[in-house]
């Protein structure tokens, strides 16, 4: 398959930026700045990113497609106010996880964003449930830009009066440059910001008038340390088909409705994992020292036992400390618990942490 | 002090008499980005001409150091395992990882200058 590129592509290079392959695409890592700086920049200030590359996937129906998308999303989508948004996942028959994403309700059905390496798996799997007259388009005319930082709220309302008005996990249409923009105020670094879905052919423009303001932007380097200490799971590493909700400590985003009634993908399975807890369970982890303890590292009780293993790690700037996630049996994933996590053959201190290592400041 | 000498891998040697000061070139740290954590070898520990002798990581990846010459190890740098940002700052000076007791200087005189080691990397762009 041909390397794709977001619309931003030569304006990223020209930015300097790092590129890498990932997901199909060719993204920005980091730019000039590294990714320290990247990451306090976002957190200080604000920083731009493209995730043009995840999937903007649209639906339109009836009644019925709420339905449809209920068998296989354990949101409450009936009472999903329009412009609302919440974080949930696409399940497989055994409570697996396909995919996370956040769906939004619009005025004639759903936005879903969708990762880029999943998406058209997703569609896929979306598809099997949804009925002839639904329709449905990954929106590849549509850019996404998320907007992240203390200052995003200061700098969007200058140019598009009235986002500062959204509160968090909510959206709506915008005008701007005589073209509808779609806003939320959203995003995956734990900090206040929004993200902007705008057509390729405006989203220049956009990113002149946010570098002006001094937004700094921000590669998937920055985005990985920044979403790790906020305490969100990546899918492919945090997440995949064999874990279920309940395992990745994110029962939290199954609506109680769902969960007692059920009706979606797996259920029976999360019902009962829900009665009975699961036998391994997503946790932070903080190293005692410096030493960081990578994706795979395996995870050790204080007496030696194998208890799990490192799903994402990596030194956190703002903590100025390494921080990690990953699985550990359930008796051992209470707050403060000593563990110890093998790193090139040798044994290191560290202990389950709370999550996010990061506090947030959402807008609510 | 002699000169320093380089390595593909991307270190760097001065010599005092039979003792080798090891560190990572400034290309090196540009190829890495932010620093965050260093493991330097313990005084004693022998090694080989190309055999891993330290690790490095930055916010992306973890990297061993080899070392370019053979020998023992006299001392690592802790100042730069408690500090690994100071790695970035000053790659080629305060910031060495380890040094060694050689035992061979042929094994020096091969190494690159600085010269050859710029047109190395050059012609050997990450």
């Amino acid at each position: 398959m041909e390397v794709q590129k977001t619309a931003l592509y030569n304006y990223h290079k020209n930015l300097g930026a790092k590129f890498v392959p990932f997901a199909g695409y060719e993204m920005p890592i980091q730019y000039k700045d590294g990714i320290v700086k990247e990451h306090i920049s976002t957190r200080t200030h604000a920083g731009f990113f493209d995730v043009s590359h995840m999937g903007q996937f649209f639906l339109e129906g009836d009644e019925t497609l709420i339905e449809s998308l209920e068998k296989i999303i354990p949101a409450d989508l009936k009472n999903l106010k329009i412009n609302h948004s919440k974080y949930s996942f696409l399940l497989n028959n055994e409570g697996g996880i396909i995919d996370d994403l956040i769906i939004t309700r619009t005025e004639k059905g759903f936005c879903i964003i969708l990762n880029a390496a999943c998406k058209e798996n997703d569609i896929k799997q979306i598809s099997q449930f949804l009925k002839k007259h639904h329709k449905h388009l990954l929106n590849n005319d549509l850019s996404l830009i998320a907007l992240q930082g203390p200052k995003s709220v200061e700098i969007l309302e200058k140019l598009i009066p009235g986002v500062a008005n959204l509160k968090f996990m909510t959206g709506n249409n915008f005008e701007y440059e005589g073209d509808n923009l779609y806003v939320t105020r959203s995003g995956y670094t734990g900090e206040d910001g929004f993200e902007i879905s705008i057509s390729n052919t405006k989203v220049e423009k956009l990113i002149d008038y946010l570098i002006s303001n001094e937004v700094k932007p921000i590669g998937l380097g920055a985005r990985d340390t920044l979403r790790l200490e906020a305490g969100l799971c990546l899918y492919g590493h945090d997440l995949n088909e064999k874990i279920n909700p309940v395992e990745a400590n994110l029962k939290w985003a199954i609506a109680k409705k769902r969960k007692e009634v059920g009706g979606f993908n797996g259920w029976e399975k999360i019902k009962n994992l829900l009665a009975k807890g699961s036998e391994k369970i997503r946790v932070g982890i903080k190293p005692d020292g410096k030493v960081i303890a990578r994706e795979n590292t395996k995870i050790f009780s204080s007496d030696n036992n194998e208890i799990g293993f490192v799903t994402s790690g990596t030194f956190g700037p703002s903590v100025n400390a390494p921080v990690a996630m990953g699985y550990v049996k359930s008796e051992f994933s209470e707050v403060g618990t000593s563990i110890q996590l093998e790193v090139r053959g040798k044994k290191y201190g560290g202990k389950i942490s709370e999550l996010p290592f990061y506090k947030k400041s959402y807008v609510k | 002090m002699s000169e320093k000498k380089f390595s593909k891998k991307h270190e760097w040697v001065s010599l005092d008499g039979d003792v080798a000061t090891v560190g990572i070139t400034k290309h090196a740290t540009e190829m890495l980005g932010d620093i965050v954590f260093v493991e330097v070898p313990d005084a004693g520990k022998a090694v080989e001409k190309e055999g891993q002798a330290a690790v490095v990581e930055s916010t992306k990846a973890a990297s061993d150091v080899y070392s370019p010459i053979s020998g023992e190890i006299t001392e690592g740098n802790k100042v730069i395992a408690d500090d690994p940002g100071s790695v970035n700052t000053d790659p080629e000076g305060a910031s060495w990882f380890f040094k060694l007791k050689i035992k061979d200087k042929s094994e020096y005189d091969s190494l690159m200058s600085k010269d050859e080691y710029d047109k190395f990397c050059k012609e050997n762009p990450s």
